[in-house]
């Protein structure tokens, strides 16, 4: 579904990505993990052409994503920390999403999450007296109303309450057995290990291994995956 | 809203306090070169930085960066011109109502265009809001202050030389001096014209001199907003 080849990316001197190569299919979560800085934000930014690469392309379907857009419409994304226009009340800005969306599908959009978060009884608050956690549940909403094949998930659980994560994990699994791919940064070991199948692990813009979960753990002969990705580091 | 306050009521109690009209709208006009240039920059700069995040959330959907670029351009210069037609074009109409002040108000809505243009330009070279917000400043001061300076100067130093083609070209690099020109060339008050001015007026004529001026004033709002555009299509967010 997306290949990643060869990609470079420098920010002034820094490094950011180091000739990364990965592939990624549908029907599969994947995690990115890695220290900070790693690179696993402007790996993302790639995919969804916010960055440019300097070397190296990143194939959709088989198609090169460069100067297309067509590409983002199967693309759903959370971003890390989301923030919207302060005077904009969130019914708003769902409407005026869902008119861009029109591009995308018709109607039925998915608004499972509006529904479980309650966030239509805030309909008619403006985005700057929201909270965090409620901006996070905004973003989470707005990557899955489109139903895209490829969902892209940016540390979705940081800044959420323990039931809204319950929620957002969830509707990973959902879509998950829909069949779609689903990208996921995160730094908690056990929530990888509770949603995704495949680990990727990703140091100074370099891809060290992409592995699936149960393959790590059977490595390492650990069960626990954080204790199992420590060992696999060590060696 | 609180430029909108500050423009209508400057132009009404410009207009309230002189008897003359005329008067009226040639100290109108001063805060107009000032004024509007400064807050359109300023307000657009501001803007686009603060909504940062939202403009990356749009680039992430399947929209094209030119798509985006221009739906910002023409919320906020659609915004800042209506704030502008309420603060002064209305009060201009009513006590004046004569083509003067239409040719105020032309000049006044290119003169926010333009800026909106200058601002957009500030705003993609840099990630920085400060530095973004600086460089708005910088222009604005170069455009309403520093640039007369070194004309002045130029002229003083070549007062020897027929200047007067050169002149209108120079004229040309400064939308501020443009504005004024437009208006000062229909008011037919040639003391406030000033050197550039006074020159238009004699090459010109009055009304080819205002299509010139139109037409620079033009290129003035689109090469700032097709450089930002081409720096944008290419910039990382």
């Amino acid at each position: 579904m997306i290949q990643i080849e060869r990609l470079y990316k420098k920010y002034g001197k820094v490094k950011a990505l180091k000739g990364i190569n990965l592939t990624f299919n549908l029907d599969q979560v994947v995690a990115l993990v890695g220290p900070n800085a790693s690179g696993k934000t402007t790996l993302i930014k790639c995919l969804l052409g916010m960055v440019i690469p300097d070397e190296g392309r990143i194939l959709f379907d088989g198609k090169d994503i460069k100067g297309d857009v067509q590409y983002k419409k199967r693309i759903g994304y959370m971003p890390q920390i989301g923030r919207y226009p302060d005077n904009m009340l969130m019914g708003y800005l769902f409407g005026m999403m869902k008119d861009l969306g029109k591009i995308r599908l018709k109607d039925n959009f998915d608004e499972e999450l509006i529904v479980a978060f309650h966030l239509e009884e805030m309909f008619g608050k403006p985005m700057r007296v929201l909270s965090g956690g409620t901006r996070q549940k905004v973003s989470a909403a707005l990557a899955f109303m489109f139903n895209p094949d490829v969902i892209i998930l940016d540390e979705p659980t940081a800044g959420l309450d323990p039931l809204a994560s319950e929620i957002l994990k969830q509707k990973i699994h959902k879509e998950r057995e829909a069949g779609k791919l689903l990208i996921v940064t995160s730094h908690i070991m056990s929530e990888v290990e509770e949603i995704a199948d495949s680990i990727a692990y990703i140091v100074e813009g370099e891809a060290l291994f992409y592995k699936s979960i149960a393959e790590i753990k059977s490595e390492s002969g650990e069960e626990r995956l954080g204790k199992a990705l420590f060992h696999l580091l060590q060696q | 809203m609180a430029y909108g306050v500050l423009l209508s009521l400057s132009s009404f109690g410009l207009f309230l306090m002189n008897e003359d009209v005329t008067k009226g709208l040639s100290s109108l006009l001063t805060v107009l070169l000032i004024v509007v240039p400064l807050v359109s920059i300023l307000f657009t700069t501001i803007y686009i930085f603060n909504s940062y995040e939202f403009i990356e959330l749009l680039v992430a959907q399947p929209l094209k960066r030119s798509i985006i670029l221009f739906g910002l351009y023409a919320g906020v210069g659609i915004s800042l011109l209506a704030v502008f037609w309420i603060g002064i074009g209305l009060p201009a109409i009513i006590f004046d109502g004569t083509v003067v002040s239409w040719y105020f108000l032309l000049s006044g809505s290119l003169l926010t265009v333009v800026f909106v243009s200058l601002a957009f330009l500030a705003s993609v070279v840099t990630r920085d809001k400060t530095r973004g917000i600086g460089i708005s400043i910088l222009l604005w001061f170069y455009f309403s202050l520093i640039f007369d300076g070194i004309l002045l100067m130029v002229m003083f130093a070549f007062s020897d030389y027929p200047l007067e083609k050169l002149t209108i070209l120079i004229s040309c690099l400064n939308p501020i001096d443009l504005a004024r020109i437009m208006v000062l060339l229909k008011m037919d008050i040639s003391a406030l014209m000033g050197y550039t001015g006074a020159v238009f007026n004699q090459f010109f004529g009055s009304s080819i001199g205002i299509i010139v001026s139109v037409l620079a004033m033009l290129t003035w709002v689109i090469i700032p907003i097709g450089i930002a555009l081409r720096v944008f299509k290419e910039k990382n967010l």
